[in-house]
């Protein structure tokens, strides 16, 4: 057999606590199409920019075509023929799509010989591999799977044999995805090895002839992709882990407590983000949206939560609706009892660079309780954070503690405690358990349980499929926005997964 | 992420790294004073005697630091909020306006302790107007408020000259400034305080509005830190999403902040116009909204660091003069070097020492650790 292009051996990396590589053993051969596949978090990205030079592994070693090499930064890393597509395009949007190419190789101080030698060169390119994009393009006024184009034409015009592709399609329209994987065809028939990470089970069955799966920092498994099914696929992505066994009755559904109907919201582009979206959460039961991460269940819970405007359609808490039109007052909407655990704790749920107990009345520091005419009422504020700070044993115990300095699990439950303790009748929690370690995970879900007991109406949004299923009682799967299917909480995990990553939603659209 | 560096002990970061800065600019701006041939070692002798050394020396100190706490203090609130109000110089300017409508006019009638509280008041209010301007502009339309603030500088020092050439100008005088105010419309000295101290105050226009300056300052941290509104500053200039989602209006605390922040500059205008020269002057201001910002730099945006900062360029300008004075190769253009050196290490420049001093905190650190676990170590043996 021949040497493979790449083989990742052994491959350590932490940053803190977090271990987001563990002991990675990864080879791709030549000429192939490799998928990598895996929840957000996975560890995907983290072992991509190792491989690119970004990050150095703290330990384990990177062979390329056979060689033990040491890659300390994206320059080495080009030298060696591999080239990077990212996420987030990094083009000069007021460039030509010339001039974006050839930026960082002008080969000479006058750019009049560099053009004309890089102007053929594109069009070498253009041709072999079909890539046509007109070279004198604003890269402003192209649309988004040109300008993908264009950075794969710059990996290709620094000479990459290699070309790894991080979540190409994500911001793809399906017509977009299809003609990219086209394009990843015909660069393998010319010779390239691709390696395309991606959390869509849809398209590395679509173009790879590879699969690893990452979960939780590691390889839990390669495969040839024909030899696996999409089911097999999603099993091994999602984890057969036991269900943390949380104790849970019989749900009571009481009164419809927030009803949301035919919620239509776009982002800043004007991209559709929740596409007529309508369910309902009643007392005393948990609704879990599960979806992988991006399809539109941060805007849904950042909309009914006022923080985000809507284009169209109601929501009705207690049955009065609520202004969504221009994103409604988060503070209003607090005092009509609906409290918020957003997704974003760093920079939404908590102003890290204060302390514990200025954190524990954010978004509550209008309550007369806190206050004493225009001043805050410190000694009322330390006395009521160190109460919530006993009850959700947030560690350290020190109220004046920089938020900053606790771990993920204890900011996460000086959010919960804030939000909880204020009695809401509907809560909205975002990715309760996100960086969290585990120890704090069975706390917080315990509490979420204890709200759902005490009456209220819990709507629970998490890319973690097993605790969708072990706290809700009610499943929704959120796909590109749409809610594309309502499932008990006993539905099986492989279905589940199906949903989520659009498969048997494309199928009923057939 | 992995967090490289240890972070810094406050003292160190509050105290030794400013000293590092300071004595860094000083050293250069020694070799500055070699350079045309000068004893660097009799400069700072004389700079320090200049500004301490007598009465007077330390009354203008003062009166020129009083001038730089307020400018330090608009910049800081702003600061707080996210924002960088570098219009304190025609906020400042401007505020002369409402100092000098009120001398002109209330100080032929009133004795100066009511003249005063109602100077105060009109200058800040013109400053906050002046301001508000910028922060509607920067709330509503996103137009940067670094942009629109110093255009404004522009903008007050035309109007003023405007004003002192032809609206305030007695008629008959050829110098733009307005009259002289009368009596109830001056501001007494501060000679019974240095007096405390035993300093004899003679001609320094150190006035009551050091102590405006030094009750602003309390004010300001009473606001930043024990109310409310500080509260909210503080969320949105940390996380302006955090704001959003905590219910605080973005365009609301925008713009009382920068209020505030306009009302600080504009409370300047009291000390050289009513406190010193009883009348107001083209060009009044004179730089000192500029230096606010070097202030509340190095003064960490906090009112004690902003005293002690503004104190500490008081020095430079008063000091200064008297090297440019006794030392003839020294010019008053050389003295504006020195502070702009000042400037430029501890405010420009004022993170440059950082990276080296956590490396040395942090093996510090180590090497502490690591006796202590020896020390454990051997115990245990």
């Amino acid at each position: 057999m021949a040497e493979p292009a790449i083989e990742l051996v052994g491959i350590d990396k932490r940053f803190g606590a977090v271990h987001a590589n563990r002991d990675i053993y990864m080879r791709v051969e030549k000429g192939t199409i490799h998928g990598i596949i895996g929840e957000n978090g996975a560890g995907k990205s983290t072992l991509m920019s190792i491989l690119y030079g970004f990050y150095q592994a703290d330990s384990g070693e990177i062979r390329i075509n056979g060689q033990a090499t040491r890659i300390a930064d994206p320059n080495a890393a080009i030298a060696l023929g591999i080239g990077m597509v990212h996420q987030h395009f990094m083009l000069v949007e007021k460039f030509t799509v010339l001039e974006n190419v050839m930026l960082g190789v002008e080969g000479a101080p006058l750019l009049k010989n560099g053009i004309s030698k890089a102007r053929a060169e594109l069009k070498r390119l253009e041709r072999e591999y079909q890539l046509d994009v007109d070279p004198d393009a604003l890269i402003e006024e192209l649309p988004v799977g040109l300008q993908q184009r264009v950075e794969i034409l710059k990996a290709l015009y620094r000479g990459a044999e290699i070309l790894v592709l991080d979540e190409p399609t994500g911001v793809l329209t399906p017509p977009e995805a299809d003609h990219l994987f086209r394009i990843l065809e015909q660069l393998k028939s010319q010779g390239k090895t691709i390696v395309l990470i991606t959390h869509k089970l849809r398209e590395i069955m679509a173009v790879t002839d590879n699969v690893s799966v990452m979960r939780q920092g590691a390889v839990v498994a390669t495969r040839k992709t024909e030899e696996t099914t999409v089911e097999e696929l999603a099993e091994l992505m999602v984890g057969r882990r036991v269900l943390l066994r949380v104790q849970k009755g019989e749900a009571k559904p009481g009164d419809i407590k927030l009803s949301v109907e035919n919620l239509t919201v776009r982002d800043s582009r004007g991209v559709v983000m929740v596409d007529d979206a309508s369910f309902t959460v009643r007392a005393g039961e948990i609704v879990g949206i599960a979806g992988v991460a991006g399809n539109g269940q941060s805007q849904l819970i950042e909309t009914i939560a006022g923080i985000r405007a809507a284009v169209s359609g109601r929501v009705l808490l207690d049955g009065q609706i609520i202004d969504i039109t221009g994103a409604a007052d988060p503070g209003e909407l607090r005092d009509r009892g609906l409290a918020h655990v957003p997704e974003d704790r760093h920079h939404m749920g908590l102003v890290l660079a204060f302390e514990e107990y200025e954190n524990s009345i954010l978004g509550y520091h209008d309550d007369p309780l806190y206050l004493n005419g225009p001043f805050l009422d410190l000694e009322a504020i330390k006395a009521d954070a160190r109460k919530k700070i006993e009850k959700y044993d947030i560690r350290p115990g020190d109220p004046r503690l920089k938020t900053a300095n606790f771990s993920g699990g204890n900011q996460q439950k000086i959010v919960l405690a804030r939000e909880m303790e204020r009695d809401p009748g509907v809560l909205i929690i975002g990715q309760p358990t996100r960086g969290v370690d585990v120890g704090a995970i069975e706390f917080i879900h315990k509490r979420i349980i204890e709200m759902r007991d005490a009456g209220k109406a819990v709507l629970l949004v998490s890319v973690e499929l097993d605790e969708i299923r072990s706290l809700s009682d009610r499943i929704l799967v959120m796909f590109a926005g749409r809610i594309v299917g309502e499932r008990d909480s006993d539905a099986d995990e492989g279905e589940l997964g199906l949903l989520m990553a659009g498969v048997e939603h494309k199928e009923a659209a057939e | 992420m992995s967090q490289p560096f240890a972070k810094l002990p406050a003292w160190a970061d509050y105290g030794l790294l400013p000293l590092i800065n300071l004595i860094v600019a000083f050293l250069v701006a020694g070799l500055v004073v070699l350079l045309v041939g000068e004893s660097p070692i009799d400069a700072a002798v004389l700079m320090v005697k200049g500004a301490f050394g007598s009465g007077d020396g330390v009354g203008y100190t003062l009166y020129y630091a009083t001038n730089f706490i307020f400018t330090g203090l608009c910049v800081a609130v702003a600061f707080h909020c996210g924002l960088f109000n570098i219009g304190g110089e025609g906020q400042a300017y401007i505020g002369g306006l409402g100092v000098s409508l009120v001398g002109l006019w209330l100080g032929n009638f009133l004795p100066w302790w009511l003249t005063f509280p109602l100077a105060i008041l009109a200058s800040a209010l013109v400053g906050a107007l002046w301001a508000l301007i910028p922060a509607w502009l920067q709330a509503k339309r996103g137009s940067h408020v670094v942009i629109t603030t110093i255009m404004f500088n522009f903008i007050a020092a035309s109007i003023m000259v405007y004003v002192l050439v032809g609206v305030l100008k007695p008629a008959g005088s050829q110098a733009p400034e307005t009259r002289v105010f009368a009596e109830g419309g001056q501001l007494p000295g501060l000679g019974w305080l240095l007096e405390l101290v035993g300093l004899s105050m003679r001609s320094a226009p150190l006035n009551v509005s050091f102590l405006l300056a030094l009750v602003a300052a309390f004010l300001v941290w009473v606001l930043i830190w024990r109310t409310k509104l500080g509260y909210e500053i503080r969320t949105m200039g940390f996380s302006p999403k955090a704001a959003r989602y905590a219910g605080i209006s973005e365009l609301r605390i925008i713009i009382i902040t920068m209020m505030i922040s306009g009302a600080l500059a504009g409370m300047m205008a009291l000390n050289p116009i009513m406190g010193a020269q009883h009348r107001m002057q083209l060009d009044f201001v004179a730089g000192a909204g500029f230096v606010g910002i070097a202030v509340a730099l190095m003064g960490r945006s906090h009112p004690a660091g902003i005293v002690l900062a503004a104190i500490l360029f008081g020095m430079l300008y008063q000091g200064g003069a008297e090297i440019a004075f006794d030392m003839p190769n020294i010019s008053r253009d050389m003295i504006v070097i020195i502070q702009g050196l000042v400037i430029l290490f501890a405010g420009a420049l004022e993170h440059m020492f950082r990276p080296s001093l956590q490396r040395i905190f942090y093996r510090l650190g180590r090497a502490k650790n690591r006796t202590a676990a020896a020390v454990i170590a051997g115990g245990n043996q």
